[in-house]
């Protein structure tokens, strides 16, 4: 798979309640939650992800709450995928199990600037900055993680192994 | 058998190698392991809900192994969240989950799960919550996940984990006055940073901890994952089979495992209790943390005393001996949450909630409330507040513009008295 878009760019400790405030958690509507993605970080947010689909963060992305309300607000933003310099455990769980492709790398992170011009090969690992020219390799995930994403995210996956055992 | 019986291997190595059959778990491996419960509450539960049903099998891996708690937005605040919390008694009533929790027995989940006995040591829990980690306190091993897992674990009973390097914390030393859990646990996130545990397993070890009572063992816990770990770790004293006997477990009814002596650490920190003082995080972040004697006059509009960090019985006395007999400050809302019916009560019998309301305090029934900003105290506009929960971010307990100062009860409820960020001895 072939992602290519313009980046937006956050810093450092990116956490939960700033994605979607937990005011919004009286509902699991997907495009309520959109609605207020970013809300209290970038006002500007639902404006920029008109045409800019990549987001670009610092350490620690999705630090904080559990709440799966988190990517799905993104996912259903239309982010195609993120990439930070490291993530919050449970949010790189939630996001491979929803099939919100997110990658850490701290050296592409740190370069690619807001509004930059990216296409990223998810199957090569590649990242390419468009706009400077810069090129990353990034390391293959888990082989588990390899498998949770082929199915289509975690549902997929629990589907047909249960399906395999009955 | 395998020579590998014989590598030495930390508490969650074991723990999680003991869930999936087998004597060794290498650290990186991913395994599947079976869980002991499976927790959930208004928010997440509605979402884990939808992702069982597409699953499309018709009963769940175990009904006395769910449970289920409304905690965050209950007793309901408004027309929406009330619809959630009915999709939860709906779900529990269809497939007979035997620890459903209704309004008139809920608490706050991570209070009150160890509390009615849901959590004993040896136990792999997981629940879609990520304060989950508390019940590491009693020696179980539990972590937080999102709703798709939570999901798919109420169908299959297992869930997979990758086996965690771990970090250990030792403590020595005795606690200055008013010292508790909630400022170990800031000096560690503090030091480490709101990242420094990411996806590790945090073990706590040393004549500190083994002086520390439960209370104060579940508030480190609960917070580990401020410092982004996966787990935190107490080990089984003669204080934690005191708590499991208080609430009926007899020794048959749990499994008590310890790091081998020569367990392979990433790393030991070895820490000085004397030279802790009384800490508070300041905005945006847990890890922001400061003496509370060095803040200078940071004054306040609100306090609130609990919390699955600080609700239980010990903060509330700690506010009680702070607060009885006296009047808060007048230009400030003081809101104090008991975290479960049972710590309400007991509060009630000890003449704690008479107190606080004389002092001019607002007592409220068990909820999350104001801690996610959810109800129950938000703040405007500009507002600051001191609180004894766990997390301060942007936006946390109301406007994007207000602050939120963490802190153990004896700072808060000395605050309460002054309206600006105080000491006990003031
Ligand atoms: S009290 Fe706060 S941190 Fe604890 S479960 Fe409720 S919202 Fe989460």
């Amino acid at each position: 798979m072939v992602i290519k878009d313009k980046s937006i760019k956050y810093g450092n400790n990116v956490d939960t309640d700033v994605i979607i405030p937990a005011r919004y958690l009286n509902t699991s509507s997907e495009s309520e939650l959109a609605a207020h993605c970013f809300e209290d970080l970038d006002k500007d947010f639902q404006q920029k992800s008109i045409n800019r689909k990549i987001i670009i963060a610092g350490e620690n992305f999705g630090c904080g709450s559990s709440r799966e309300h988190a990517p799905i607000s993104i996912k259903s933003s239309g982010i195609k995928l993120i990439i930070a310099e490291s993530f919050a455990r449970i949010f790189f769980r939630n996001a491979i199990n929803i099939g919100l492709p997110v990658i850490a790398h701290p050296e592409a992170a740190k370069n690619i600037k807001d509004g930059d011009d990216l296409e990223i090969d998810l199957d090569n690992g590649v990242i390419k900055d468009i706009t400077t020219g810069k090129e990353f390799k990034t390391n293959p995930f888990p082989e588990f993680i390899q498998k949770l994403i082929k199915n289509g995210g975690y549902v997929n996956f629990v589907k047909a192994e249960t399906s395999k055992e009955s | 058998m395998s020579l590998k019986n014989n590598k030495p291997q930390t508490i969650a190595q074991k723990i999680l190698a003991c869930h999936c059959g087998k004597e060794y778990v290498e650290e990186g491996e991913i395994v599947n392991a079976n869980v002991d419960l499976v927790l959930g509450n208004d928010i997440t539960m509605p979402l884990a809900i939808g992702e069982f049903k597409k699953i499309g099998v018709k009963k769940v891996f175990n009904k006395n192994k769910i449970a289920i708690v409304p905690d965050h937005f209950t007793p309901n605040k408004d027309i929406k969240s009330a619809e959630q919390a009915k999709i939860l008694r709906d779900f529990a009533a269809e497939y007979e989950i035997k620890n459903y929790f209704e309004i008139g027995c809920m608490g706050i989940e991570h209070a009150l799960i160890p509390e009615a006995g849901l959590a004993v040591p040896g136990d792999l829990i997981i629940g879609a919550d990520s304060h989950t980690c508390t019940y590491g306190a009693l020696g179980a091993l539990s972590t937080g996940m999102g709703s798709t897992d939570i999901g798919m674990a109420m169908a299959t009973g297992k869930t997979w984990f990758m086996v965690p390097k771990t970090i250990r914390f030792n403590f020595t030393g005795s606690l200055n006055p008013w010292v508790s859990g909630k400022d170990l646990i800031l000096f560690i996130i503090g030091k480490i940073g709101v990242d420094g545990a990411l996806y590790r397993s945090l073990e706590f070890t040393g004549d500190t901890i083994s002086g520390l009572s439960m209370d104060g063992r579940f508030t480190m816990a609960n917070m580990v994952i401020e410092a982004g770990a996966k787990f935190g770790i107490f080990n089984v004293d003669s204080k934690t089979k005191e708590f499991l006997s208080k609430i009926g477990k007899r020794d048959t009814e749990y499994k008590i495992f310890g790091s081998d002596p020569d367990a392979v650490y990433e790393k030991i920190y070895d820490i000085n209790s004397d030279e802790i003082d009384l800490l508070v995080a300041a905005p945006n972040l847990p890890s922001n943390v400061k003496k509370a004697k060095d803040l200078g006059n940071v004054t306040i509009d609100q306090v609130v005393i609990g919390s699955c960090t600080n609700g239980r019985i010990e903060d509330l006395k700690i506010a009680n001996d702070i607060l009885a007999g006296k009047k808060v400050n007048k230009n400030l809302r003081v809101i104090i949450i008991p975290a479960t019916q049972k710590i309400y009560l007991e509060a009630l019998k000890r003449g704690f909630i008479e107190n606080f309301i004389k002092a001019g305090c607002v007592v409220s029934t068990p909820t999350c409330g104001p801690c996610l900003g959810g109800h129950m105290g938000i703040l405007a506009q500009g507002e600051r507040a001191i609180s004894t929960t766990n997390r301060n971010f942007v936006g946390r307990m109301g406007h994007p513009k207000s602050e939120v100062y963490l802190s153990g009860p004896a700072v808060a409820a000395a605050s309460a008295l002054t309206g600006r960020i105080s000491l006990p001895e003031e």
